[in-house]
């Protein structure tokens, strides 16, 4: 029997397919809220760094340090740090969650680096306070840094959700090991094929949000003059 | 669970025989060291010649891309069965994945630098050759180390998880301690597995230092604003 007509075999159940469909919608959960989550905290912790140079150099150490553990091991370290049981899905959730701060820490102080002094000069002068300031001109304009370090993020954490099919959390990490334990083929292609598909439209999506994120970037290199 | 990962690493039973600590590290290190030169070997001379002639870039940074987006588990997962050997398949699984970081690295070093500073070797009547060897690489070596700290994070992790496919080394301490619930081998595996990448990247930060020459160096603290004691 070829490998397609296995292929076909497979995807006819509406069983497997039923399975799938709720795989790839845990993947989309397991991989998208750590993102989010990350964004928010390295803005967070971007803040802080931009501010207070003793900040930024624990910061820069401590995210190079997070970024350097392997995968599975954080994985499993996870439920004894925060007490989860080691086969909640939460602990993936809080390990992609860490690898993504760690990973745009750098990129959200580099952006904040990158804003032009006489940009943020001109919004004290029309009266901005500090928090508006942040949020309205030095966000904004840190904008396609950050994208780009957002889009290597949620390609690394759609990639490594599988991961966490051995520690026994969902995605389609699940027709890894049930193709491996069964030695099938067709689950492992579907999963490899989706999470390639899957990476690739949120990786559109992302850019679609950046382009509508900054449209002076659109309208030539008119807008923000670098001194 | 501190006292049972102590009492685990005070065990001498973990320290000997062939599933004993320092076994499991050797083999780590090895599946890494082998996949990292065969990687070498693959990226480095493509990345320069793309880098160099300026010929593919586009096609080779978008298949970088879709390779990184590559699920390890399912890759190693798909070769096993193909091979069903569990070396085999996982040295070529971790050198597929260990390939993109090198050579985007490698693209990108040479991309970055100066077109000012190459036409000026042209002009003093370097040869091609002469131009890569004297002046692209030595300036683009800091994003080629980058891109292979960045190979060797990935390799240590990801031989890990081959663990799942039956290969040797520290990830078996993590798998076989999560299938008999033995937390504190799950735990002194991970522990094992991290320290090994710290150290591994330390190491590279320290080779960086002993390779970039002192210019290139100079050069980047300058146009970044630091200082660097001459």
């Amino acid at each position: 029997m070829s490998f397609f007509d296995e292929l076909g075999r497979y995807l006819s159940s509406g069983n497997n397919r039923a399975g799938i469909l709720s795989d790839l919608g845990d993947h989309v959960y397991l991989a998208l809220l750590p993102l989010v989550l990350g964004i928010v905290l390295a803005i967070a912790a971007g803040w802080l760094g931009h501010r207070w140079q003793p900040a930024r150099s624990v910061l820069m150490v401590l995210a190079n340090l997070l970024y350097t553990i392997p995968s599975l091991a954080l994985f499993v370290v996870i439920p004894g740090l925060i007490g989860s049981k080691i086969l909640d899905s939460i602990n993936v959730v809080v390990a992609l969650t860490i690898y993504t701060t760690a990973l745009l820490v750098r990129p959200v102080l580099d952006a904040l680096d990158a804003v032009p002094p006489s940009v943020i000069a001109a919004a004290t002068a029309v009266g901005y306070k500090p928090v508006r300031k942040f949020f309205a001109v030095e966000l904004p304009l840190s904008v396609p840094v950050l994208a780009a370090g957002v889009r290597v993020a949620s390609v690394s954490n759609i990639s490594l959700v599988s991961v966490g099919a051995l520690i026994g959390t969902g995605g389609l990490g699940v027709l890894f090991t049930d193709g491996f334990q069964r030695e099938y083929f067709s689950p492992i292609v579907v999963g490899i094929v989706l999470t390639l598909v899957l990476a690739l439209v949120v990786d559109l999506i992302l850019v679609g949000i950046r382009n509508l994120l900054t449209p002076w970037e659109r309208a030539g290199n008119t807008g923000v003059a670098v001194a | 669970m501190i006292t049972d990962l102590f009492d685990w690493f005070g065990d001498p039973a973990h320290w000997s025989g062939p599933d004993g600590v320092p076994q499991r590290l050797l083999e780590h290190l090895g599946y890494t060291a082998l996949s990292l030169v065969i990687a070498l070997v693959i990226a480095v001379p493509l990345g320069l010649f793309v880098g160099h002639t300026g010929r593919g870039g586009v096609a080779l940074v978008s298949a970088g891309n879709a390779i990184r987006a590559l699920p390890t588990l399912g890759l190693v997962t798909f070769l096993f069965l193909l091979f069903t050997e569990s070396v085999t398949s996982t040295i070529i699984g971790l050198v597929v994945l260990a390939v993109p970081p090198i050579l985007a690295g490698t693209y990108a070093g040479l991309q970055a630098t100066d077109h000012g500073v190459v036409d000026a070797a042209q002009g003093i009547g370097m040869t091609g050759w002469q131009r890569l060897w004297k002046v692209e690489v030595p300036i683009s070596l800091p994003l080629v180390l980058g891109g292979i700290r960045n190979a060797v994070l990935q390799l240590v992790a990801t031989a890990a998880v081959a663990a799942y496919v039956g290969l040797g080394g520290l990830g078996r301490f993590l798998l076989d301690g999560l299938a008999i619930l033995d937390y504190a081998q799950v735990i002194a595996g991970a522990l094992l597995t991290t320290l090994l990448a710290i150290v591994l990247d330390v190491l590279f930060a320290l080779l960086n230092r002993a390779l970039v020459p002192k210019g290139v160096r100079l050069a980047t603290a300058a146009a970044t604003g630091k200082k660097v004691a001459a």
